[in-house]
């Protein structure tokens, strides 16, 4: 019946010239046209996408603050209403906080991954796609509420009662109730598919105490999210409920309000966590690369990431200390939120000793990676002092507020991620970016974030809410916000001179090379940009650092790079055990299927119909759902023999 | 072509049971899956706190129905297990009555599950407890649902002949599921039918 092969030993082969690239792109590439763009279930092409459209969203996340920032310049301004304002703010905080900051890391782990792990692909090829399409779905769901008004206006954590249909009585808050729902499912196929490839898709020799820090940043954000996402998607579930159907979960009469805050924060406080801790993987795996020596302590670097996550389950209630909960319940989550500044900031000295050991190569990227040492170390003195719960009742819903979330996400996601472009986009495109435009491009968001987002603890110690649309001119908060607008406007002239950097270097960059850094791990050792199948054969890894072996001279030992499997019947990688990385499995890689699309379409149709109870178009929507899936799982009966096909 | 007398370690090619990804994958599914219930049920034990053992029905849920229904449920398991046995040992038959007895109790669970929400003397929206009775217990209703669907897909690839005993990792991965379905009714049914008899006096 069928011509399956139950086992083989793979040729190991050398690369010689186009051998075997040629024949591996054959079997890789997608097929051009628009069938082969919306099939396409490349790594590569969906981490650049991901990080395109995370960035879309970054600028118009950006506009939004900006427009608040005219209203706020002075007092008793009239640019916006106070319903426009609402849906600004929320949707400013919405479009960073789930459209920006954990997309565009998803965006970079899947493009890095596999070239990080010596892998061809992810775990699960068509997963990745689909968790794209997903996004894209949502961001687009949100979205098409907000151009039409209908946006979410409740503050991105949405409390209730506001948020119930007896004060909110429009859709906009189920736009992003149901919104939100859609996202959770593309984070959570997302991370499935990061925990197996952490798994089982490292090359040989790889064990877990060779992985980049980035992959152990990515791992822990996503365990974490398979664990936390439910229950937002949950807390949103049931206030669609109670909004539509008239269910008691949040109301004030039968209800618990406060249940919302307990659910929205067992999710919200992990999920900052696993919008920072890959952006930290980041500079833990490039710095060094500056710094011409490995990081300092991997070993408590990763360590203290898994650790800050699992303390970070713990920390929720200190987003509700004002809630008038029990005393023993605020000395319990205070001191936990203190505690996990041990662990968070071990990668700060771990940095910082890098810098002070190494010999620092003073480049752009170098320059993002460094001041967000300095502005993590800000964001994180001011979440300590609102850790003590007295503090944080003088300063909650403050301006101060305002501030300390801004250092920490602009300072522990924007900065290394701007980094990490100047730093990875040679490999993406071949060309390194402009290094003089990139200093000015460093400078101005340093000094434009520092001056806008700085003066924001003051107005919060002042007494400025957040929130407020404007603000009388007896305040006397006037001066400082006229430099808080200017500051952000400065931000976002360097935010500006990023994408030009981006365009001229598109053309006329300098052409990179293989490794332009003299970097130490596997994406280098691959062309820039790299092949569709990325490896020609399957690396072997001896050390932490294959590409620099010679000179650090840890172990006799030599990773082996152009030497290794040939695995070549078909799309095929290595499988390797979880611990110490031995092959043992070839795995087989799916073709290119336009199924995730259509599975996207279908659940995008599905909730726009739960949306406006359109019960026939949620069916045809979950129709489609079921059927992509069936031809999703489809066995293979017989396995295509590229030998064969070849000659 | 290069010299090609060397070669790397024998090794499986494919998917192969647990060995697959697939298999990894479900595990993981199963994972943020039985979190949402676990949130569900803190949910549920939350409103329990706070308003006391006086916010339960003041009659206690009956057994009748619902008793019965846990032990087809267990039994649809036992049966997918017995199925699977037939699928690695490439006795097919076995197989497709393994898978099919499963359906057929799954679809028995789902029709007395209905009986018994009709007959509630509260609904989805009379009180708070319906509004948890009749979301959690929907919510595994849906899992069911869709559990079934998957038995039913795999049953019809086995019956096509799709699977060997060394190959057939979507018996082994959909069969995970449905236990998995099995086990939350487990909690579900202690929170709601037994917990009461143990928390307060009728």
């Amino acid at each position: 019946m069928t011509a399956w092969e139950s086992s083989r030993r793979p040729r190991i082969v050398r690369v010689d010239g186009d051998f075997p690239g040629a024949r591996l792109t054959r079997i890789w590439e997608t097929e051009p046209g628009l069938k082969g763009w919306l099939s396409s279930v490349d790594h590569k092409e969906i981490g650049k996408r991901y990080i395109i459209t995370a960035l879309i969203f970054l600028v118009l996340g950006g506009v939004e603050a900006l427009v608040m920032r005219l209203q706020l310049a002075g007092p008793d301004q009239h640019v916006l209403t106070p319903e426009q304002y609402d849906q600004l703010f929320t949707m400013h905080g919405v479009t960073m906080i789930f459209l920006y900051a954990a997309p565009i890391l998803t965006g970079f782990s899947n493009y890095l991954w596999p070239l990080l792990l010596g892998s061809r692909d992810m775990a699960f090829p068509r997963l990745n796609a689909l968790s794209y399409w997903v996004y894209l779905a949502a961001g687009l769901f949100m979205y098409a509420g907000f151009v039409t008004g209908q946006g979410p206006d409740d503050g991105w954590f949405n409390y209730v009662p506001y948020a119930s249909r007896a004060f909110s009585p429009g859709i906009n808050i189920d736009v992003y109730a149901l919104g939100l729902i859609l996202l959770g499912i593309s984070t959570t196929v997302g991370s499935v598919n990061f925990v197996v490839s952490f798994l089982r898709t490292r090359a040989p020799g790889m064990s877990i105490d060779r992985v980049p820090i980035l992959t152990w940043g990515t791992l822990t954000a996503s365990v974490a999210n398979l664990l936390a996402v439910p229950s937002v998607s949950l807390a949103f579930f049931l206030l669609w409920m109670d909004r539509q159907f008239g269910t008691h979960f949040f109301g004030a009469s039968q209800g618990q309000p406060l249940l919302w805050q307990h659910l929205f924060w067992m999710f919200g406080h992990p999920w900052v966590y696993a919008i920072v801790l890959p952006a930290m993987g980041m500079v833990s795996d490039a710095l060094p690369a500056f710094c011409r020596r490995p990081l300092v302590g991997y070993t408590p670097v990763a360590l203290s990431t898994v650790g800050t996550m699992a303390l970070g389950f713990g920390v929720w209630v200190h987003h509700m200390f004002a809630t008038g909960l029990p005393s023993l319940a605020l000395s319990f989550f205070s001191g936990a939120s203190l505690i996990i500044t041990i662990p968070s900031a071990v990668a700060v000295f771990a940095w910082t000793a890098t810098i002070w050991t190494g010999r620092p190569v003073i480049r752009t990227a170098f320059l993002f990676f460094a001041s967000m040492i300095v502005l993590f170390v800000i964001g994180g003195v001011s979440g300590v002092m609102t850790a003590s719960t007295p503090v944080d009742w003088q300063l909650t819903q403050t301006y101060f507020i305002v501030a300390h979330i801004h250092y920490v996400l602009i300072g522990i996601n924007v900065f290394p991620v701007v980094g990490a472009v100047y730093y990875w986009f040679p490999k993406m495109t071949g060309r390194l970016l402009d290094e003089r435009l990139g200093q000015v491009n460093f400078w101005t968001m340093f000094i434009g974030f520092n001056l806008g987002f700085f003066p924001m603890h003051l107005l919060g110690l002042m007494g400025m809410p957040r929130r407020i649309y404007t603000y009388g001119a007896d305040m006397g908060w006037s001066s400082m916000n006229m430099v808080v607008s200017l500051g952000s406007f400065l931000f976002a002239v360097g935010i500006l001179l990023l994408f030009i950097n981006i365009a001229i270097s598109l053309k006329r960059g300098r052409i990179a090379g293989p490794d332009p850094w003299g970097a130490p791990t596997l994406e280098w050792s691959v062309p820039s940009p790299p092949p569709p199948y990325n490896f020609a054969v399957i690396p072997t890894v001896e050390s932490r650092h294959p590409l620099w072996e010679h000179w650090l001279e840890e172990t006799p030992a030599r990773s082996r790079l152009d030497e290794g499997l040939l695995l070549d019947r078909g799309r095929e990688t290595i499988g390797t055990t979880a611990l110490d990385g031995e092959p043992n499995l070839i795995l087989e890689m799916p073709a290119d299927t336009i199924a995730p699309f259509a599975l996207a379409g279908g659940l995008a149709v599905t909730f726009v119909g739960a949306l406006f109870h359109a019960w026939w178009l949620a069916g045809l929507g979950g129709a489609v759902v079921a059927a992509s899936l069936v031809a999703w799982f489809w066995p293979r009966r017989v396995h295509a023999d590229m030998d064969k096909a070849d000659g | 072509m290069a010299d090609a007398a060397t070669l790397g370690p024998e090794l499986p090619v494919g998917a192969r049971g647990r060995n697959s990804v697939g298999w990894l994958g479900m595990l993981c599914l199963i994972g943020t899956e039985a979190s949402l219930f676990a949130y569900l049920l803190f949910s549920y034990a939350y409103f329990l706190v706070r308003f006391g053992p006086a916010w339960l029905p003041t009659r206690h849920p009956s057994l009748l129905l619902a008793g019965p229904n846990t032990l087809i449920l267990l039994a649809s398991s036992v049966a997918v297990w017995w199925g699977e046995g037939g699928a690695r040992q490439g006795r097919r038959g076995r197989l497709l009555a393994g898978l099919g007895g499963a359906i057929a109790l799954g679809l028995l669970f789902l029709t007395v599950q209905i009986f018994e929400w009709k007959a509630k003397a509260f609904t989805l929206t009379s009180s708070a407890y319906g509004s948890f009775y009749f979301t959690i217990t929907g919510f595994h209703m849906a899992h069911v649902v869709v559990g079934v669907t998957i038995l039913a897909v795999v049953f019809a690839w086995s019956a096509a002949g799709d699977f060997t005993p060394r190959r057939h990792e979507p018996v082994v991965i959909s069969s995970a599921y449905w236990h998995f379905v099995d086990v939350v009714w487990l909690v579900v049914f202690t929170a709601f039918y037994i917990a009461p008899y143990l928390t307060a006096a009728p």
